[in-house]
């Protein structure tokens, strides 16, 4: 085979398909809840029912004690604690099983057991607990008053961290012609992958280790995380995170039921195993998005983006959540408000409040997509006061290819790209002139027709220097890979991410064979499992296929070089004149294959002679970009929809997503992630919403309540790709998981926007439920009789 | 999500299932499931015996007369959908059928299942009050029948006795002349309706019924709708019977209505 054929087949940039769908498509993955160990027992936890309130105590029934454990058999098991550096963030404790007051339903009051979970179920159920209610606080906005009930007494009132970035807004505001201010809501979400959280754990007595496995996305920070709670040393946890069906962050968190269960498996001495339910899922773990702004953007009379202003609270929920802490969101909504626009004015004062609510964790996104709604429909108010198209805006403001790279207003370094480009071509593919002629002709069924767009840039892969600043628990060093040669030729491929529907067994595998030429069936990617791959934070942060694959490719370089030591040897020459790549060795009159180098190295020694390198083919190798500041892959997003003014119903009928994620390792691959992201954005914007009543209560306990989008919400997503390299990154790639879920809700409820607004309507509240958009129509209508 | 402890018992007749029904402790009837599973795994019911009647013959059967189509409790919604019921209704029961929730659900779910259980969402609930069908009920004591529009007392909440279930559904025979309208909407596909609007036109029969559904309790049944349909679509009065039901939300009462303005539309008045 000709070289230019495996590059073109299989490497960097081939629409290789997915290794590790072999087992998936067959039904062969080996999930949590498909782990079943002798002796093993289920786990059900009994949970507080109450939002605020104080435990006066716990009452089991005398048949089932030694079946339940509350906090105080858990002698010596210490909170759950993520601080952050930022100055004035306030820490607080949260406590596997609750100990003496509770924050927010759902919260673990006893830990029960039985050989099957119904059973299990029952003995929680037959608890009595005594509670002391408490006033709570349901509403972010409220949990911020003077005088509201205090989560964390001790510290004076409810704001985990309150930021401040100043600019001069005053001189530029004075002089704009264009005021646009807006308050705009994001709602309480629940991150919903298909499959939930689940621990299996157990006490190995050989090893002097606890065993965990779990459906998450960070095993290396959950053993760390383990370890300080339930005061163990490193060597005697292991953690593995097997066949994980989904994450989007919210398989990134440690645990209580981890450390609950990590301590039980200990305390009988028999394997655990707690599997979430979806009620669990819905009332009792982490919720993500929920934002508020009060937002204004100053323009000068053309439309040109001169400064924003903003105040942003950020419903933070009880607890500071380990690793990411209760102000990355927050912190983030500070620092990439600005988008990808070049202005010259900004500030932003942010808050994250606690309420008795669950704590929040960053989702596909994180606070992209809630600032992306905030910033485009701003920008959209500004065309309207201007007179021009959105679009035009955007034009005006986005940063232009020849300032790249370019430190942004918050000091943002974007590596590189042709924003103006990505939002023409969009705007080309939408086919705007068509979209304005079809408004103005009007539809047979009444219904109105808008459209709407959104553009924005991800920070993705961001290192230790901007983590080192938030100064959470976990900051991302150097990032490490393994690569060592098995006797046979095949080529193992050990890193301390975890893939859970990235694909990664594929990619990292592509990456392996772009440096070394070795077949991707040959090459066996392990991750996922602290027992066998190097230290990691994990995956999050878009950050696995510039980390993860520059760590594989500088580890399969460094392999390449040992093993052209060798096969020098065997070919009778200098290794100065030996080449590696093609899966071989080659030298000025022969090869010899990797296979047979590696065969030769374990098998056959004695063919070696004696001053062969001894560094062996087994390497593990650390990996930063040449920048750690991140990457910034970006894209414009741009939808027509239909909307019914009297139901309120919403169709999305064309859909134009175009992504520049630098040099891409498999297309494919990207294009899943971006359907899937585009998809989970669309239930943002029309649909995912958990809301809670005045006492604390979630009033979404079950998937008819909490409506997710299905197979005929989400239309078909055309994406059109650009290519611009990171100057910074191995191949040029950029981190691009989490992009397709940003830009929807902007895009979405401009769209709206643009529909409803001949009738004098706006939204600026997403979910866009029916009920607002007809709500928002009646409003208008209202306003206009007034008038 | 696992239920409480309870019995279960999968009779072979009607009779079987009645002497069940009236033995001691409480007992709930299994059909599709599709709404009692994910009860008794919330723990919502918790019956000491469940009674499965899938395994009884005659609750699957169809019977036609010159006046009706009786079809028996187990029918699931896909054999309507599907064609495998005979229709009479020039396309009604199939069109609803295929609509009602997700295929996987209509492949479990039975129409008598869904009659007895009475959410005021489910899409039969309204379809067989706007088609004037009739009840047939089983006992201890044998059969009795009563229309729809007394079967349905509330949400949750049917005209069953103590020991009794619903053994089939009859329902009138369309002339060839009859039209018909239904508009549902729901937030997505395959959710529960949160407005219904059905209306039925057969002048030689001397029918013309309208129905608001998906309300907070019964749906609202206009028997003679001559008025409200006859001459184009009154919204005014539509209105006005929401005020009766105390329908205040005006987001409700503006689906309710639409949804019955596109349900005539529909049946061509």
């Amino acid at each position: 085979m000709a070289d230019g054929d495996i590059k073109e087949g299989k490497g960097v940039g081939a629409r290789l398909i997915r290794k590790e769908d072999d087992r998936y498509m067959r039904g062969r993955g080996q999930y949590i809840a498909d782990i079943k160990l002798p002796g093993m027992v289920e786990v059900a936890f009994h949970r507080s029912p109450l939002a605020h309130a104080r435990l006066r105590g716990v009452t089991i029934p005398e048949e089932h004690r030694g079946s339940v454990f509350t906090a105080a058999d858990m002698v010596g098991v210490k909170p759950m604690r993520a601080v952050s550096g930022l100055p004035g963030f306030k820490p607080s404790e949260q406590p596997a099983i609750v100990t003496e007051k509770v924050r927010h339903v759902g919260e673990p009051v006893a830990i029960c057991f039985a050989e099957g979970r119904a059973e299990a179920e029952d003995i929680a159920a037959s608890l009595i607990v005594d509670w002391e209610e408490l006033p709570a606080v349901s509403d972010m906005l409220k949990g911020r008053e003077p005088g509201a009930p205090l989560l964390h007494e001790h510290w004076g009132d409810n704001i985990f961290l309150e930021s401040f970035v100043d600019g001069d807004i005053e001189s530029i505001a004075k002089d704009a012609a264009i005021k646009v201010t807006r308050e705009i809501r994001t709602a309480r979400q629940c991150m919903a992958p298909i499959e939930g959280r689940g621990v299996v754990a157990w006490w190995d007595n050989r090893l002097n280790q606890l065993t965990l496995y779990s459906a998450c996305q960070m095993p290396h920070i959950i053993r760390t995380g383990l370890c300080g709670c339930l005061g163990l040393d490193h060597a005697q946890v292991r953690i593995i995170a097997p066949d994980v069906g989904g994450g989007f962050g919210y398989k990134g968190i440690l645990l209580a039921e981890e450390v609950a269960c990590g301590w039980l498996a200990m305390k009988i001495g028999r394997p655990v195993r707690w599997i979430e339910d979806r009620r669990e899922a819905l009332t009792a773990a982490a919720n993500c998005r929920e934002h508020h702004y009060f937002i204004t953007g100053y323009a000068a009379a053309d439309g040109t983006l001169l400064a924003l202003e903003a105040e942003a609270t950020v419903d933070s929920g009880a607890y500071s959540a380990y690793p990411f802490s209760a102000c990355l969101e927050a912190a983030q909504v500070a620092s990439i408000l600005p988008g990808p626009y070049d202005f010259k004015a900004y500030r932003c004062r942010t808050y994250s409040v606690a309420t008795n609510k669950c704590p929040i964790l960053p989702y596909r996104g994180v606070a992209r997509t809630g600032v992306c709604l905030a910033m485009e429909l701003i920008l959209d108010g500004i065309a309207v006061e201007a007179g021009i198209e959105p679009y035009e805006v955007r034009l005006k403001a986005l940063v232009p290819p020849e300032k790249m790279p370019f430190d942004n207003i918050t000091k943002k370094h974007f590596d590189s790209g042709d924003y103006p480009e990505c939002l023409k071509r969009a705007v080309a593919a939408i086919d705007v002139p068509a979209v304005r002629a079809r408004q103005k002709r009007g539809e047979p069924d009444g219904r109105l027709i808008g459209l709407g767009m959104s553009i924005f840039c991800e920070q993705g892969s961001h290192g230790t220097s901007v983590y080192a600043g938030w100064g959470i628990p976990m900051v991302p060093g150097h990032e490490q890979a393994q690569a060592r040669m098995t006797p046979d030729g095949g080529l193992e491929i050990r890193v301390g991410v975890q893939s859970h529907g990235q694909g990664l067994e594929t990619t990292l595998a592509q990456v392996a064979n772009e440096v070394l030429g070795i077949d991707p069936a040959k090459i066996q990617v392990v991750h996922g499992d602290t027992g066998m791959t190097p230290y990691s934070t994990g995956t999050w942060g878009s950050r696995c296929m510039v980390m993860a694959g520059g760590a594989v490719a500088t580890a399969c370089k460094e392999l390449g070089k040992r093993l052209g030591r060798i096969g020098a040897k065997l070919l009778q020459t200098d290794v100065a004149n030996v080449k590696i790549g093609n899966g071989e060795v080659v030298g000025p009159s022969g090869s010899v294959s990797i296979a047979e180098i590696a065969r030769v190295w374990y098998l056959r020694p004695q063919d070696l002679p004696a001053d062969v390198d001894p560094g062996g083919i087994e390497v593990t190798a650390g990996y930063k970009p040449q920048r750690d500041s991140g990457t910034f892959s970006y894209a414009a997003h741009a939808v027509v929809v239909a909307v019914d003014p009297v139901t309120g119903g919403v169709e999305i009928l064309d859909y134009v997503v175009v992504e520049d994620g630098g040099v891409l390792v498999n297309p494919m691959i990207v294009d899943g992630q971006v359907y899937g992201g585009v998809a989970q954005g669309i239930g943002t914007a029309l649909l995912e919403e958990m809301p809670f009543d005045a006492a604390g209560q979630p009033l979404a306990s079950t998937l008819a309540d909490y409506l997710l989008p299905g197979s005929t919400d989400v239309p078909s997503i055309r994406i059109l790709h650009m290519e611009t390299p990171s100057p910074y990154t191995e191949f040029g790639q950029k981190g691009i998981g989490e992009s397709g879920a940003i830009g929807p809700p902007a895009a979405i409820v401009n769209a709206i926007n643009d529909a409803i607004r001949p009738l004098g309507a706006e939204i600026n509240q997403v979910p866009a439920t029916p009920r607002r958009v007809v709500e928002a129509i009646a409003a208008a209508a209202r306003a206009k009789k007034v008038a | 999500m696992k239920p409480g402890p309870f019995d279960y018992a999968r009779p072979a007749t009607v009779e079987r299932a009645a002497a069940l029904l009236a033995g001691s402790g409480f007992a709930k009837l299994l059909s599709g499931g599709q709404s009692l599973g994910p009860m008794l795994n919330l723990r919502l019911a918790r019956p000491d015996l469940l009674v499965d009647l899938t395994h009884i013959a005659s609750l699957k059967e169809i019977r036609e007369t010159k006046d009706f189509l009786e079809i028996g409790a187990c029918v699931t919604h896909a054999n309507i959908e599907d064609g495998l019921v005979p229709d009479c209704t020039n396309g009604m029961l199939p069109s609803v059928a295929s609509n009602i929730a997700y295929r996987a659900v209509r492949n479990r779910g039975t129409i008598g299942g869904s009659l007895s259980h009475a959410d005021p969402a489910a899409d039969w609930v309204s379809t067989l009050t706007v088609l004037d069908a009739e009840i047939v009920i089983r006992g201890a004591k044998g059969q009795r029948r009563v229309p729809m529009a007394n079967y349905m007392l509330g949400t949750f909440e049917v005209a069953l006795e103590e020991g009794e279930f619903l053994e089939a559904v009859r329902v009138p025979r369309f002339s060839k002349s009859a039209r018909w309208g239904y508009y549902k909407f729901c937030r997505k596909a395959g959710e529960f309706a949160e407005a219904i609007g059905a209306v039925v036109r057969d002048p030689e029969r001397g029918v013309c019924r309208a129905v608001m559904g998906a309300t907070h309790s019964t749906p609202i049944l206009v028997a003679d709708a001559t008025a409200l349909i006859g001459q184009g679509f009154d919204a005014a009065a539509a209105g006005a019977l929401l005020d009766r039901h105390e329908i205040t939300d005006a987001y409700e009462r503006q689906l309710h209505v639409e949804a019955l303005r596109r349900a005539t539309v529909q049946a061509g008045a």
